[in-house]
């Protein structure tokens, strides 16, 4: 059984020793004491200097919290989550919302630097094109620590900043948004995020404006047993234009961390959002312990006419991942996608996948969804397709393949499909391949090592999904996929 | 060229021997089949001398033009010159098949030192590769061995085979699965790769296969041995009397 059993065993060491993001930041925090009250909500919206309403809003969205239940009807089992012994809110000491990097504590831009997410705008712009610029919100715990190249942006009449920031400084846009894709109610998660979300970013993008970069979000989760519930909200107003990427790590700890963080799109008309995500959260050790619960609602609404909301996702991270960014197409001739990676190994669990709700006349969507599971992992996509029945001539194309590698692992696809009018055409494709240990002989038989052969087969099959990404991120990505996997049968 | 010697293996992790002391010697330029009925040990010896790992080696070695295979990994004997062409070749999915011959050429030429391939010079010597094969170019965009018929994997068995150049050639049970006009494009492309410095070991259960790649040696094997061997006749004499006498004999 040599050959993939010696596979198996290093994918199952990998998360242990390989995870090269989790290493700790010594700083000082301020935090209060671990446990949810009204009073932690209270204290979350003074130390923000929120207004009254947003204080209202979030008390609110705190009373109805209490009343729910955590869901189960996903195919992840973890231990109950004990929300009592969860630190929400982490900032460091040296200040909440500086003005410069000078005022950043230089632990933080070390950490920055550490992870390669460059924040000093000179050094971005050394040998950097205009055109491959990227400008980035990082957040650090429970605040963000800095926003680059908002001048320029704000030169374009684009917003980019902090939800914290645009809650003081674009109260009318934010009260007019926020929480219109997902209700406050939605779901026990996004609630729990209504009532004690800390920071995230905040994106408009005036009519008409294409954004002159592409906009990222970097975060990171390094106080110890500390919640992270990041908001984010995105708004692509007529005939606009905006590319986002948000990248996520964590050091490695004993402990399961939560991280429910709650994201929104919207699109009006002719508008396109396209939002791509890098997950890494630490997975966890072999057996499975610490690692991030990552338990995120994500969704867009492609509000106007012709708009197009545009989902890419490479998730190699996280204990526990159940999200499903999906597209709300209510706009007439609205079109949303959703590109997927999700690899699995050791004893990570995953259950991801979409929701393609089509209201609008002559909508149309696309989900194409990869999942590889190695070690002992369970990978599950769940995806949902609906036409409204005033949806005519709506447009579904899906496809769903499992890349199984030893056979400890688990793939499972369950996709519901509902069309309430005659005119609606969806299309289903699914498929199941294994890597096993005869395939492997096949390709040494012909001269590939082991390393090579597993990166020519992990390749081949997410290649339709990585062309997504923005260039230099596909890089990146296929970079980790590689190290997940073919770095481990080395 | 090849030479075996003694070579007795069980499966890893059963106390089932396999082999039981095998001896055989394939010479450069010589196609030499074995013969033997189901369960001879034929197959785990291909395997073995491709060196699968399902396999331990108890007694015995292999040598391809002197060197020691038993020492080395699969992909590095690849790389010294031995190619297998399956019984069942197996699906890659998700990777054409012109992605994976162009690896496999190149991780090979990288394994002996040589440089890689240029795109436009793999290109032609694929396609005229192909061509003589009946390959079509749609096949080569395939996933490879995904959804071909039987007829179609042996093929591209014989297209890496011809692309790959070994030394040493083990073709096993190539006939299977095959109708007549597809074993005959089959044993063509073998044919047309015969070489002074090249051998083959051609496994096979039934004499039709050797009516077209004609054998200069023929080995029966039984219990993990080889048993008797001769020259081409021999394939006739086995094809009229079975092999119930051999199964005595060992």
């Amino acid at each position: 059984m040599a050959a993939v059993q010696e596979t198996i065993d290093q994918v199952k060491s990998i998360d242990v020793t390989e995870y090269k993001y989790g290493f700790v930041t010594e700083i000082e925090m301020d935090k209060p004491a671990k446990g949810l009250t009204e009073d932690t909500v209270r204290y979350i919206s003074a130390r923000k200097n929120e207004p009254e309403w947003m204080l209202e809003w979030r008390l609110d969205a705190f009373r109805r919290w209490k009343t729910m239940t955590e869901p189960t009807w996903s195919r992840v089992n973890y231990p109950p989550i004990n929300y009592q012994d969860i630190y929400y809110y982490a900032a460091p000491k040296s200040g909440a919302s500086p003005q410069s990097l000078d005022e950043v504590d230089p632990a933080i831009l070390e950490t920055y630097k550490k992870l390669g997410i460059p924040l000093r705008e000179q050094e971005i712009l050394a040998g950097v094109a205009p055109e491959n610029r990227v400008a980035v919100d990082a957040v650090f715990d429970s605040v963000s620590v800095v926003t680059t190249f908002k001048k320029e942006l704000a030169q374009a009449g684009v917003i980019f900043c902090s939800i914290s920031d645009a809650i003081q400084e674009h109260p009318e846009l934010v009260r007019k948004y926020l929480a219109t894709v997902v209700p406050v109610t939605d779901n026990y998660f996004a609630t729990l995020n209504c009532a004690v979300f800390t920071d995230g970013s905040f994106v408009y993008i005036p009519k008409g404006v294409r954004c002159p970069m592409e906009l990222s979000t970097y975060f990171r989760i390094n106080e110890q047993n500390t919640g992270q519930f990041e908001r984010t909200l995105i708004i692509a107003d007529e005939g606009s234009y905006v590319s986002y990427l948000e990248g996520c790590t964590a050091p490695k700890r004993d402990e399961n961390q939560l991280h429910a963080a709650v994201v929104e799109l919207i699109a009006l008309d002719d508008a396109e959002i396209k939002y791509s995500t890098v997950q890494n959260w630490y997975p966890g050790d072999a057996e499975g312990k610490g690692g991030i619960y990552n338990f995120v609602t994500k969704r867009g609404d492609c509000r106007g006419k012709n708009s197009k909301i545009s989902w890419t996702q490479v998730e190699t991270g996280s204990a526990i991942t159940w999200k499903y960014p999906s597209c709300i197409l209510r706009g007439d001739g609205s079109r949303g996608e959703f590109y997927s990676i999700a690899v699995s190994n050791g004893a990570q669990q995953v259950d991801s996948g979409t929701k393609m709700l089509h209201l609008g006349k002559n909508t149309t969507s696309k989900i194409i969804a990869k999942g590889i599971a190695a070690g002992k992992s369970d990978s599950t996509y769940r995806g949902m397709v609906s036409a409204h029945r005033k949806a005519t001539n709506a447009r579904n194309f899906t496809n769903c393949d499992s890349l199984l590698i030893g056979d400890q692992c688990g793939a499972h696809t369950i996709p519901y499909i509902e069309a309430k009018t005659a005119t609606a055409v969806f299309e289903h494709e699914a498929t199941t391949s294994k890597i096993g240990e005869d395939q492997m002989f096949y390709c040494q038989q012909r001269g590939l090592s082991e390393e090579e052969a597993v990166a020519l087969i992990v390749n081949g099959f997410v290649k339709e999904v990585l062309q997504q990404l923005p260039m230099e991120f596909a890089v990146e990505a296929q970079k980790l996929i590689t190290i997940s996997l073919e770095g481990s049968v080395g | 060229m090849l030479e075996i010697r003694n070579l007795t293996v069980k499966i890893a992790d059963e106390d089932k021997q396999i082999l039981n002391g095998l001896n055989l010697t394939v010479n450069a330029g010589e196609v030499a089949a074995i013969m033997g009925p189901n369960g001879s040990g034929k197959s785990t010896l291909s395997y073995v001398i491709a060196g699968k790992e399902d396999y331990e080696v108890l007694d015995g070695e292999i040598l391809l033009n002197g060197e020691n295979l038993l020492e080395m990994e699969a992909d590095a004997r690849a790389a010294a010159g031995i190619f297998l062409a399956f019984q069942y070749p197996l699906e890659i999915p998700g990777v054409a098949t012109m992605t994976f011959l162009k690896a496999a050429m190149n991780a090979q030429r990288k394994a002996r030192g040589e440089a890689e391939l240029l795109t436009p010079d793999f290109i032609k010597q694929v396609n005229a590769a192909a061509d003589k094969l009946g390959i079509n170019r749609d096949m080569l965009r395939r996933p490879l061995n995904v959804g071909f018929s039987g007829g179609e994997k042996k093929r591209m068995e014989i297209l890496q085979m011809a692309l790959l150049a070994p030394s040493m050639c083990i073709l096993d049970e190539t006939d299977s699965g095959l109708d007549i006009d597809a074993l005959r494009i089959v044993a063509d492309g073998v044919n047309a790769l015969r070489a002074q410095n090249r051998g083959f070991l051609v496994i096979t259960h039934y004499q039709r296969l050797l009516d077209h790649i004609v054998p200069d040696t023929v080995h029966v094997m039984s219990k993990g041995r080889i048993v008797r061997s001769g020259g081409k006749e021999l394939a006739l004499e086995l094809e009229k009397n079975g092999y119930a006498a051999y199964s005595e004999a060992a």
